[in-house]
C-alpha cells in the first residue's frame, strides 16, 4: 500500500488516501516499430441543412485511405450525435486506471451536475488493445456555480478541462462539447470507428484522422481531434511556430500539456472565434495569414486591414506544413497553410460539404459530386448550418481563462 | 455511485476487449490491404478490369499479369484512389485507360506507356518518369512530374502547387508537360530541364499561375499562354518573347495536346505566349567561391 497525500484540483481538495500499489502507470505510448513512410490522413463532411449521417460514412472514407497512416492514432468527431442529451457538456473520459477515475469523478461531481454517466460503449476490434477506461459524463454547470465563480458557462468548462489534463495524473479529456464527442485511439481509422460503434450514431458534422506520429509518440490521448468544448481539430502536418504559439496561449491562460503540437490549433480557434469573436474567415486570415510580399501589393483598405491583423495576431501565426479540419457546433472549417504543403480537397454536393487529404477519400462516400476543387493555400474552405437552431450564440463574456 | 472498472469490463460489448482476437473491420474499399482481385473480362487485345475495392498492389499485379498475357489496352473501371498505377511499368505499345479517380503517384517510373484517365487526378501524378504518356481528362493535384526524366503530361484542367518540380532533361530525354488550365504558386520550382506549357483556358480574368513561378530553376522554359507579372516570379527567371523556333516547338506540343483532347489548336495558339527560362545556369556558383 502508498500514501497517496491530499490533494488540490482547482480550489478542491481532495483528502489523502491509501491504494494498493501497482507500480508506475501505464504511459499509452508506443513508439513505430519500424520506419514506415507515411503522412497523416484526414477527412470532414458537414450537411448544412443538419440531417444526420451515420458515422459509419466517416469511417468508410478514413478507411480508404488507410496506407496514409501506419496504426498509430486513429480518430473521429461527431456532432448532433447526442439528441438526448443536446445541452449537456458530454466528458468524454480516458483513464489510465481506476485511481485517476476516482479522482476524476470526485472532481466532476462537485463541478458539475452530471445527469447521466455510462462507460462508452466499444466492441472487441482485432488490432485495438491496452486501452485506458473509457467513460463518458453528461454535465450540466449550475447557474450558483457560475455566480459563485464569476464565470461564463464555457470558461466555467474550460477550467474543469484544463484542470484535469494538467491535474490530475493518467486522467484525459478527449471532448467536453454539446451534443458531440471524439472518439479516439491508438489503431487504424477504421479500426478505431468500428471499435467505438461508430456505425451507431449519426450527426451533421463528421471529422476523421488517421495518424501518421513524427514528432511526438502515438498514445490514446494524442491521437487526433484534439477538443475543447465544441471545437474539435484534426490536423496533418506540423506546427513549426508551436513555440511561440504556446508562449502566446499560456498568457491567455491555456494549458498545454497533451505533447503534440496540434492542439496550439483548437485554443487558438476557441481564443479567436469564441472569446475575441472573430468571425471564422478573418481568425483563418489570422492564423495563414498572407505573406508580407502579397500585403504590399493589396489596395489600401485591405493594406491596412492585414497590417493591423498581422499585427495583433503575430504569435497566433501558425508556421509550418499543415492542413486542418475544425469541427464546430454550427459548422465546419477547412485550412491549408500558405504555400499548401499538405493535401486538401474540397467537394460539394447538394447540401453536404466534404474536405479530405485525397480525392478519392470523398468519392468513396459521395461518388459523383457536383463540384469539387482543391482549395487554395491559406484560403479556409466553411460550411455552416442553417438555422439557428443548431448554433448556441456566441458566449458574450470576455473573461480569461484563469 | 458509478461501476467500477470492473463492472465496465463486464459491459457487454463484445467478446473480449483486449489482444488479438475480435471483429475485422469489415469495409471494403480500395484502400484496405487486401489481396482479392478484380473481376476480369477480355475482349480481342483488350482486358477490362472491376478495380472496385482491390488494394493497390493487387491491382498493380493484375495490370501487369494482363500485359505478360498479351493485352495491349487495360481498362480500369470504379478506380478509387489505388496508388502508383502504371509504376515502373514499361512497354511501348500498350494503353491502360482508367475510369475512376486514381491515387497518388500514377505512372511513377513509368517507361513508355499510355496512361489515359478520364477523371480528376490525385498527387504526384508522373513522378519519376521515364517516358510515355499520360493524358487527364480533368484536374490534377500538387507536385506532378516530380523528377520527370522524359514523356509527356497532358492536363485539360486546372493543377495545383509544385507542379513540374524539379524536371530534368538529358540529350534526347526531354519530358514536357502541358496543362489546359491554371497552376497554383511554385510552377517549375528548381526546374533543371524539360518543358512546361500552361495554357490557361477558361480562366476568367483570374490569374492563369500563382506566385514563385520558377522560383529555383536552372533549366529547361516554361512557355504561359498570358501575362506573368514581375512579382509572381522567382528570383531566378526572366521574361521573354518566344524565337522561332520556341514558337514552332509550342505550336507542336499544343497540336498534339489538342488533339487528345478535342480541342481546337489554332484557337489556343491565337493568343502569344510568353518563355520563362533561368537567366543562369548556376544561380548558386558564387555562393561559395568568388
Amino acid at each position: 500500500m502508498i500514501d497517496r497525500p491530499a490533494r488540490k484540483y482547482g480550489g478542491l481538495t481532495l483528502p489523502g488516501t491509501r491504494i494498493p500499489d501497482v507500480g508506475r502507470r501505464p504511459s499509452y505510448t508506443v513508439e513505430a516499430e519500424e520506419g514506415i513512410l507515411g503522412n497523416c490522413g484526414l477527412m470532414g463532411v458537414c450537411d448544412e441543412a443538419g440531417e444526420r449521417m451515420s458515422g459509419e460514412l466517416a469511417v468508410r472514407s478514413m478507411a480508404s485511405m488507410h496506407d496514409r497512416g501506419n496504426g498509430l492514432g486513429g480518430g473521429f468527431a461527431g456532432y448532433g450525435i447526442y439528441p438526448e442529451h443536446p445541452d449537456h457538456y458530454a466528458f468524454h473520459m480516458m483513464y489510465a486506471d481506476e485511481d485517476a477515475r476516482q479522482d476524476t469523478e470526485f472532481y466532476l461531481a462537485r463541478q458539475f451536475a452530471i445527469d447521466h454517466e455510462e462507460p462508452i460503449p466499444t466492441r472487441a476490434v482485432r488490432g485495438i488493445q491496452d486501452e485506458p477506461l473509457l467513460h463518458r459524463y453528461f454535465c450540466r454547470v449550475d447557474a450558483e456555480r457560475l455566480q459563485e465563480t464569476q464565470l461564463s458557462e464555457a470558461d466555467y468548462v474550460v477550467h474543469a478541462f484544463m484542470d484535469i489534463n494538467s491535474g490530475i495524473d493518467g486522467a484525459f479529456v478527449a471532448s467536453a462539447g454539446r451534443n458531440m464527442g471524439a472518439f479516439k485511439g491508438v489503431g487504424f481509422p477504421e479500426e478505431i470507428g468500428e471499435f467505438y460503434r461508430l456505425d451507431e450514431y449519426a450527426g451533421w458534422t463528421w471529422t476523421g484522422h488517421g495518424r501518421f506520429p513524427t514528432n511526438t509518440p502515438g498514445w490514446w490521448g494524442g491521437a487526433h481531434p484534439f477538443c475543447l468544448l465544441d471545437y474539435s481539430i484534426v490536423h496533418n502536418g506540423e506546427i513549426s511556430s508551436y513555440g511561440i504559439n504556446k508562449r502566446y496561449l499560456e498568457s491567455h491562460g491555456y494549458q498545454l500539456t497533451l505533447r503534440t503540437d496540434t492542439e496550439v490549433v483548437t485554443y487558438l480557434f476557441d481564443l479567436m472565434l469564441r472569446r475575441h469573436e472573430l468571425p471564422v474567415e478573418i481568425a483563418c486570415r489570422a492564423l495563414a495569414a498572407p505573406f508580407w510580399k502579397d500585403i504590399d501589393l493589396m489596395a489600401a483598405d485591405d493594406k491596412e486591414f492585414y497590417t493591423a491583423l498581422r499585427t495583433v495576431y503575430g504569435p497566433g501565426l501558425l508556421n509550418g506544413p499543415f492542413a486542418v479540419v475544425l469541427g464546430m457546433a454550427d459548422g465546419m472549417v477547412a485550412l491549408n497553410d500558405r504555400i499548401k504543403l499538405r493535401p486538401l480537397v474540397a467537394a460539394r454536393d447538394g447540401n453536404r460539404v466534404y474536405v479530405a487529404s485525397e480525392e478519392s477519400a470523398i468519392r468513396e462516400i459521395c461518388p459523383k459530386p457536383e463540384k469539387s476543387w482543391m482549395p487554395r493555400a491559406g484560403e479556409p474552405v466553411i460550411a455552416r448550418l442553417r438555422g439557428a437552431a443548431f448554433g448556441a450564440a456566441p458566449q458574450s463574456v470576455p473573461a480569461e481563462v484563469n | 455511485m458509478s461501476p467500477d472498472s470492473a463492472t465496465i469490463r463486464r459491459v457487454p460489448t463484445g467478446p473480449a476487449r483486449r489482444g488479438p482476437i475480435g471483429a475485422e473491420p469489415a469495409r471494403k474499399v480500395a484502400g484496405q490491404p487486401g489481396t482479392d482481385k478484380g473481376a476480369v473480362s477480355h475482349e480481342g487485345t483488350q482486358a477490362r478490369i472491376d478495380a472496385g475495392g482491390v488494394y493497390y498492389k493487387t491491382l498493380n499485379e493484375q495490370i501487369r499479369e494482363e500485359m505478360l498475357n498479351g493485352a495491349q489496352t487495360v481498362i480500369l473501371e470504379n478506380v478509387n484512389g489505388q496508388r502508383y498505377i502504371g509504376g515502373g511499368l514499361s512497354g511501348e505499345d500498350v494503353r491502360v485507360v482508367i475510369n475512376g479517380v486514381p491515387g497518388n503517384d500514377l505512372a511513377t517510373f513509368m517507361t513508355g506507356p499510355t496512361l489515359i484517365v478520364n477523371e480528376n487526378a490525385q498527387d504526384g501524378v508522373a513522378n519519376t518518369m521515364n517516358s510515355g504518356l499520360v493524358v487527364i481528362n480533368g484536374d490534377a493535384g500538387d507536385v506532378l512530374g516530380y523528377g520527370m526524366r522524359g514523356g509527356r503530361l497532358y492536363v485539360r484542367g486546372d493543377v495545383g502547387y509544385r507542379v513540374g518540380i524539379h524536371m530534368k532533361a538529358y540529350e534526347d530525354q526531354r519530358p514536357a508537360m502541358v496543362i489546359g488550365g491554371k497552376a497554383r504558386d511554385f510552377f517549375g520550382e528548381y526546374m533543371a530541364g524539360g518543358e512546361l506549357v500552361l495554357l490557361g483556358l477558361g480562366s476568367d480574368g483570374e490569374d492563369i499561375v500563382g506566385s514563385y513561378l520558377g522560383t529555383g530553376m536552372h533549366g529547361g522554359v516554361i512557355f504561359v499562354r498570358g501575362e506573368v507579372a514581375e512579382h509572381q516570379l522567382g528570383k531566378e527567371v526572366s521574361i521573354a518573347p518566344l524565337s522561332a523556333a520556341e514558337q514552332s516547338r509550342v505550336e507542336e506540343l499544343v497540336r498534339d495536346f489538342a488533339g487528345w483532347m478535342g480541342l481546337d489548336a489554332e484557337e489556343i495558339l491565337e493568343r502569344r505566349f510568353i518563355k520563362i527560362f533561368p537567366y543562369t545556369h548556376r544561380p548558386y556558383g558564387k555562393l561559395y567561391a568568388y
